[in-house]
């Protein structure tokens, strides 16, 4: 196979994967905020939420396995399985591996989410929170065009949206009325509580 | 048979179970789910699932029916 | 001789000690097994408001126990009209603890929590002082906890979960209390009043006088708590207080969690949950308010709902919300100042309320409003037009 086929496939599907998994993260910071639109039902945030995560990982396979056969990285299987197990840029394709290795454990639950109960499937959801940097991480420190201006664009689009979302969401937290109803229920029904 | 009930507490008011399953999830003036009490027929059981699948905190459930049903 | 009372006894000014306790009812008898065919037999109800089967529920934790089961006597009588249980608790303290250690025995149960409400500053102080009287076994299986002063405080689960971490605030269900309670086992929740009876029934059996504690509130001439035979009527409870003065005919019954009642649809009806029940009515703890006769069931109902509404535990959607606009629909509509489609709303909404919550508290605040709407539909209808108040003349009434 052309090496430089196999060299370019792997970076783009990482830049792809990089992409949508930004968007999951945005549409699961907005899953629970009652998103809506005159054609964009609440449900489709939480379905699309799903589908680009499980798109996301064929992207991903594609771009794991087009750098791991790429004879021109030789990066073993080992890269690929060992988190930090690459003598390439060892710490920064670590955390790729390390990101895939956590998100396969969120798919995994969520798929199984129904059999595993809520406790446990929202515990490790919240590992999303670590998977999502670490590729950030990843994709700046591996990239042999990361600090191109196209590449830095894009990045730089990933982090804003995210981050965006994030306040967006933290900040309804803070305002929406059951939330608070709960905040003021639980300081007056715990045990020392000022009378 | 099942019936869909919800754990209330959990429950936040999100709202995608009454859009993917209006037959048998209706949203009160507050958004929260009011849910018919019956079992769910078997035309409708993949919707029910889809109901249950969608929550954003999984406050539904499918349950089979054994006494007295809970809104 | 037959059997005593509840109340029978000393004064009922100050506690009865440990020793007066024995001397008079003689040595507090072992549980077994074998008592839940005798409570079975004499039809005992839980005394808390949801008078369920007390065997039905020992038994149900004793075939989950494996000798380290939970009881939890529920002492924290959050309903404000109710009086028995701080009673029992200041004054009958040792019929308490009787019942509770019974119970222990009974279900195989090594831990006992005692839950009073924080406000009963003296019940609490009583019965700890009673626990120091019992002996070392009790006394180190053994504990009291002060809940906080609010209404679902006195909810099992709530008082399970408080037990275990804290929070007195309901949780979902299943699982319940007499499969996971208290740290995780099998726990039986039980009213004082009830854990008094079933040491009275631990002792004489078959004997044990069937009676039930009233709490008499309102337009009665002697308000406090009663103790009336099983099967007195409602009226021979309301004679026992003095009779009503000058009563406007309805009656809350069952407390807030009850009902409004048509005093003469009732008073010569059994003091029996389960038979009230049949009527679509409900003892509940046991409240028998009267309600004065220029005072305003419309302003009343008001007061009640907006109390229960500022009770919630807040965990639910159609409680926090739904309770609150019905709460403040009420209160417009009692103070003269009622919207249009105040009362229409009001009907839509506490028919969506009743199962809709982790717990029980819509439900009874759904029951008590549909009672008033019965009741007082004159008065309501009145209030919404904005026309006088049938009960007191007035167009506006401060609720």
């Amino acid at each position: 196979m052309n090496n430089t086929l196999l060299w370019y496939t792997a970076r783009a599907a990482g830049i792809v994967s990089l992409v949508f998994l930004s968007a999951v993260v945005v549409l699961g910071l907005l899953a629970r905020m009652r998103v809506e639109g005159r054609r964009w039902p609440r449900f489709l945030t939480a379905t699309v939420h799903r589908d680009l995560a499980l798109l996301s990982l064929v992207f991903l396979s594609l771009h794991i396995v087009t750098a791991v056969v790429d004879p021109f990285t030789s990066l073993g299987l080992n890269a690929a399985v060992v988190p930090f197990g690459s003598y390439y840029r060892t710490f920064w394709l670590g955390l790729g591996t390390l990101a895939v290795e956590l998100m396969l454990a969120v798919v995994v639950t969520s798929l199984a989410r129904r059999w595993i109960g809520q406790r446990a499937w929202r515990a490790v959801h919240w590992l999303a929170y670590a998977v999502w940097p670490m590729a950030v991480l990843h994709g700046i420190g591996t990239g042999t065009d990361a600090f191109t201006l196209w590449s830095l664009a894009i990045t730089v689009a990933c982090v804003a949206a995210v981050a965006v979302a994030l306040m967006w969401r933290i900040d309804f937290g803070r305002r929406d009325p059951l939330a608070q109803e709960k905040r003021a229920a639980l300081a007056a029904a715990t045990r020392g509580a000022a009378r | 048979m099942n019936e869909v009930v919800v754990d209330r507490i959990l429950c936040d008011g999100s709202g995608l179970c009454a859009e993917v399953f209006p037959e048998m999830i209706q949203l009160d003036d507050w958004g929260y789910p009011i849910i018919d009490a019956r079992p769910v027929p078997e035309h409708l059981a993949a919707h029910a699932r889809r109901a249950v699948a969608v929550c954003p905190v999984l406050a539904l459930k499918l349950r089979a029916v054994a006494g007295a049903p809970r809104r | 001789m037959s059997a005593p009372a509840l109340l029978d006894g000393p004064a009922l000014d100050a506690p009865e000690g440990h020793d007066a306790h024995v001397a008079r009812l003689g040595p507090a008898p072992r549980g077994s097994a074998a008592l839940i065919d005798v409570l079975e037999r004499s039809g005992l109800r839980g005394r808390g408001g949801a008078a369920f089967p007390v065997a039905t529920k020992w038994r149900a934790v004793a075939q989950r126990s494996r000798r380290d089961a939970v009881v939890l006597v529920n002492g924290a009588e959050g309903e404000p009209l109710s009086a028995k249980d701080r009673l029992l608790m200041e004054t009958r303290p040792h019929l308490v603890l009787d019942g509770a250690a019974l119970a222990a025995q009974a279900v195989g149960a090594r831990q006992v929590v005692v839950y009073v409400g924080e406000e009963h500053r003296r019940a609490l102080a009583v019965m700890q002082h009673a626990l120091s009287e019992r002996d070392q076994r009790e006394r180190r299986g053994t504990r009291v906890l002060a809940s906080p002063a609010r209404y679902v405080a006195g909810e099992e689960s709530a008082a399970v979960r408080f037990v275990n971490d804290g929070v007195a605030l309901p949780t979902t269900t299943p699982p319940r209390p007499f499969e996971r309670g208290v740290g995780g086992r099998p726990t039986l929740v039980q009213n004082v009043e009830t854990l008094a009876h079933v040491a009275l029934i631990g002792r004489y059996g078959d004997a044990a006088r069937e009676t039930a504690l009233l709490t008499l509130s309102g337009a009665v001439r002697h308000r406090g708590v009663v103790e009336v035979a099983g099967g007195s009527s409602i009226g021979e409870a309301l004679a026992r207080a003095g009779g009503a003065v000058d009563g406007g005919g309805a009656l809350l019954l069952g407390g807030y969690f009850g009902g409004w009642v048509d005093l003469d649809q009732v008073v010569h009806m059994p003091v029996d949950a389960a038979w009230l029940r049949t009527q679509g009515m409900a003892l509940g703890c046991g409240v028998v308010g009267v309600l004065p006769a220029q005072r305003c069931g419309v302003a009343e109902t008001a007061r009640i709902i907006g109390y229960l509404a500022e009770q919630s535990a807040r965990q639910c959607g159609p409680c926090v919300f739904g309770l609150r606009a019905i709460a403040e629909a009420v209160q417009r509509i009692a103070t003269g100042a009622a919207t249009d489609g105040d009362l229409a709303r009001v009907q839509r909404w506490s028919q969506q309320l009743a199962g809709r919550g982790a717990c029980r508290h819509p439900d009874g605040a759904a029951g008590l409003l549909q009672s008033a709407l019965r009741v007082f539909a004159e008065d309501f209808a009145a209030h919404q037009a904005r026309r006088p108040c049938v009960a007191t003349g007035e167009r506006r009434v401060a609720a």
